[in-house]
């Protein structure tokens, strides 16, 4: 059960971080200082919330480790994060459409979590569902602003959506961790999700002159540790201090 | 006696004369509005690009509460340059015009973001030392003539003091730590010790524009006596974490409570001014590069805008 906790929380944990660490790069170069400051506040509510999880994630695997062990000292094939999140910025588009795909759904995760048998966790996620509220909103009227904008905007969100659709289904796989905690109670069955999500999606879409993809094949293996090329490399960024300065205080 | 009808011209100098703020609406010489327009529209271009050096680090924090801060603070400097260009907008500028200023390397701004961030140490010391500068200038700002900047300076002082402690703090936890981050400190403040000195402008005597900004009461102390300031409060901070001033003529003079200090090297700062600091084209070119990589995005936006106006229109009738 620990163990089983640990991961879950750990996966929710590194699908924050790994996002904000993406997002942080817009950070000084975003198309207009007003949505700089705006793409930044989001980044600091998912980062405060990936720290959420992983003080709660240390807590629960009583190893005596803090926060930043299990942000710096894990190794890419120990990160659950889905796969979606490890994917670069692009353009302001592909940001845009990776945080509304991931905001659509943890607006079903964190609502769920609220109720989650798991008082700790449900306590996180009832702080986090009321920014996630809001970053949905942000990246919804985003994505239909590019999608109904110009002609070069629409296309641009097009390329993105074909780039990152195929990211999409992981998010309503169930990882061997996972089914634990969905008998306890503790966390909803997210291949439960699908079609509400769907619906969701496609109803912006409609709004923004675009058309969900027919594929039916997905990559998946981020919640399991298997990913893509763009972790290890966000990982060396994000690790550097710690790994050549083992064992300091910052 | 009669009150008099008195031209806006003696309204104006009045109203200086009285410690009073000018306001935008306010009648007032086209020189003092040109050297407004010019000073607030440097310091927001300074806002902005100083979010650059500390970016560098973002991704690179040492710790999640270091880079949650991080951000916040880079975030504070946005948030700083959009106050400003409005104040500057309140005198009739064009933000769009004067970021294109920017950009072709017509407008100045601070030339100490022309230094590169090399270490995790120099995210303390620009906090510590960039900061703490900024403060003395800003502080007196916070008096200055014009209203609409006095009062964004009020409001971007707070700030700014959180961001000098938290520089300072970034500093004190890595000269308390192992040998390593003290030199990293070190090196830090031996490299921006020098460049912070120059934040406050060139000597008196060689000052072009600080007399008339006396006089308009836009500054109230000359470039010589912040940097002699600056040096005073400095100074004893070094020394409580452990660090040296990398100035061997550094003195203290108990008659005048100052220190005497070495001068930096102005043939370096005129040098970094005319664009050949070690960083100044990478910082324009990234500023340009975000700019022009957003056009298409303000684009959309605009024309989202004007359809939904329209269909609003439409719908109404
Ligand atoms: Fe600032
Ligand atoms: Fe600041």
């Amino acid at each position: 059960m620990r163990n089983n906790k640990t991961s879950y929380l750990l996966h929710l944990a590194d699908n924050a971080l790994i996002l904000s660490q993406r997002l942080g790069e817009w950070c000084g170069h975003a198309p207009i200082l007003e949505q700089d400051i705006a793409i930044t506040n989001i980044t600091l509510d998912i980062l405060g919330q990936a720290r959420y999880f992983y003080q709660l994630a240390s807590r629960v695997d009583k190893k005596d480790k803090e926060e930043d062990f299990y942000a710096y000292y894990r190794n890419e094939r120990e990160f659950k994060n889905l796969l979606l999140l490890e994917q670069p910025n692009g353009d302001w588009s592909q940001t845009l459409l990776r945080q509304f795909f991931y905001d659509s759904y943890c607006i079903l995760l964190y609502s769920e979590l609220e109720k989650s048998k798991d008082k700790n966790i449900a306590a996180i996620a009832s702080k986090a569902i009321k920014e996630v509220k809001y970053h949905y909103k942000y990246s919804s009227e985003w994505v239909i602003r590019l999608g109904d904008g110009t002609k070069e905007s629409n296309q641009k969100l097009k390329n993105s959506l074909n780039y990152l659709w195929d990211f999409t289904g992981e998010l309503f796989e169930v990882a061997e961790y996972e089914k634990e905690m969905i008998e306890k109670g503790i966390a909803p069955d997210v291949s439960k999700f699908k079609t509400t999500w769907f619906n969701n999606v496609t109803e912006i879409f409609n709004k923004a002159n675009i058309e969900v993809p027919q594929t039916t094949w997905f990559q998946s293996g981020g919640k399991s540790g298997l990913h893509t090329e763009n972790l290890g490399k966000l990982l060396t960024d994000l690790q550097y201090m710690q790994r050549t300065y083992p064992n300091c205080t910052w | 006696m009669t009150a008099k009808a008195i031209s806006q011209e003696e309204r104006f100098y009045q109203l200086i004369d009285k410690e009073e703020k000018i306001e935008p609406k306010d009648w007032m010489p086209e020189k003092y509005r040109n050297t407004m327009i010019r000073q607030i529209s440097q310091h927001a271009h300074s806002e902005v690009v100083g979010m650059l050096p500390e970016g560098n680090w973002i991704s690179r924090a040492p710790s999640l509460r270091r880079k949650a801060a991080l951000l916040a603070k880079i975030q504070d400097e946005a948030g700083h340059g959009l106050y400003l260009y409005s104040a500057a907008e309140t005198l009739g500028a064009d933000r769009e015009e004067l970021i294109e200023e920017l950009h072709i390397g017509k407008a100045k701004y601070s030339s100490i973001f022309n230094y590169p961030t090399l270490s995790w140490a120099d995210i303390g010391a620009i906090g510590w030392l960039v900061d703490g500068a900024a403060i003395m200038n800003q502080v007196m700002l916070c008096r200055t003539s014009y209203g609409p900047y006095s009062r964004a300076m009020v409001r971007i002082c707070k700030e700014e003091s959180f961001h000098q402690r938290q520089g300072y703090d970034i500093l004190l936890t890595l000269c308390n730590g192992t040998k390593e981050q003290k030199e990293m400190a070190q090196d830090a403040l031996n490299r921006w010790w020098y460049p912070s000195l120059m934040m406050f402008g060139p000597k008196d005597d060689e000052s072009v524009h600080s007399d008339y900004s006396i006089k308009m009461k836009i500054k109230r102390f000359s470039n010589d006596e912040l940097r002699q300031r600056f040096v005073d409060a400095t100074v004893p901070q070094a020394e409580y974490l452990g660090l040296k001033v990398p100035d061997k003529n550094l003195k203290f003079n108990a008659k005048t409570e100052n220190y005497s200090f070495t001068e930096p090297d102005w043939s370096e700062f005129y040098n970094v001014i005319k664009g050949n600091g070690p960083c100044n084209k990478d910082r324009i070119k990234t500023r340009r590069e975000a700019f022009e990589n957003g056009k298409w995005v303000r684009d959309a936006a605009i024309a989202y805008a004007e359809k939904q106006k329209q269909n609003n229109k439409n719908g109404k009738q």
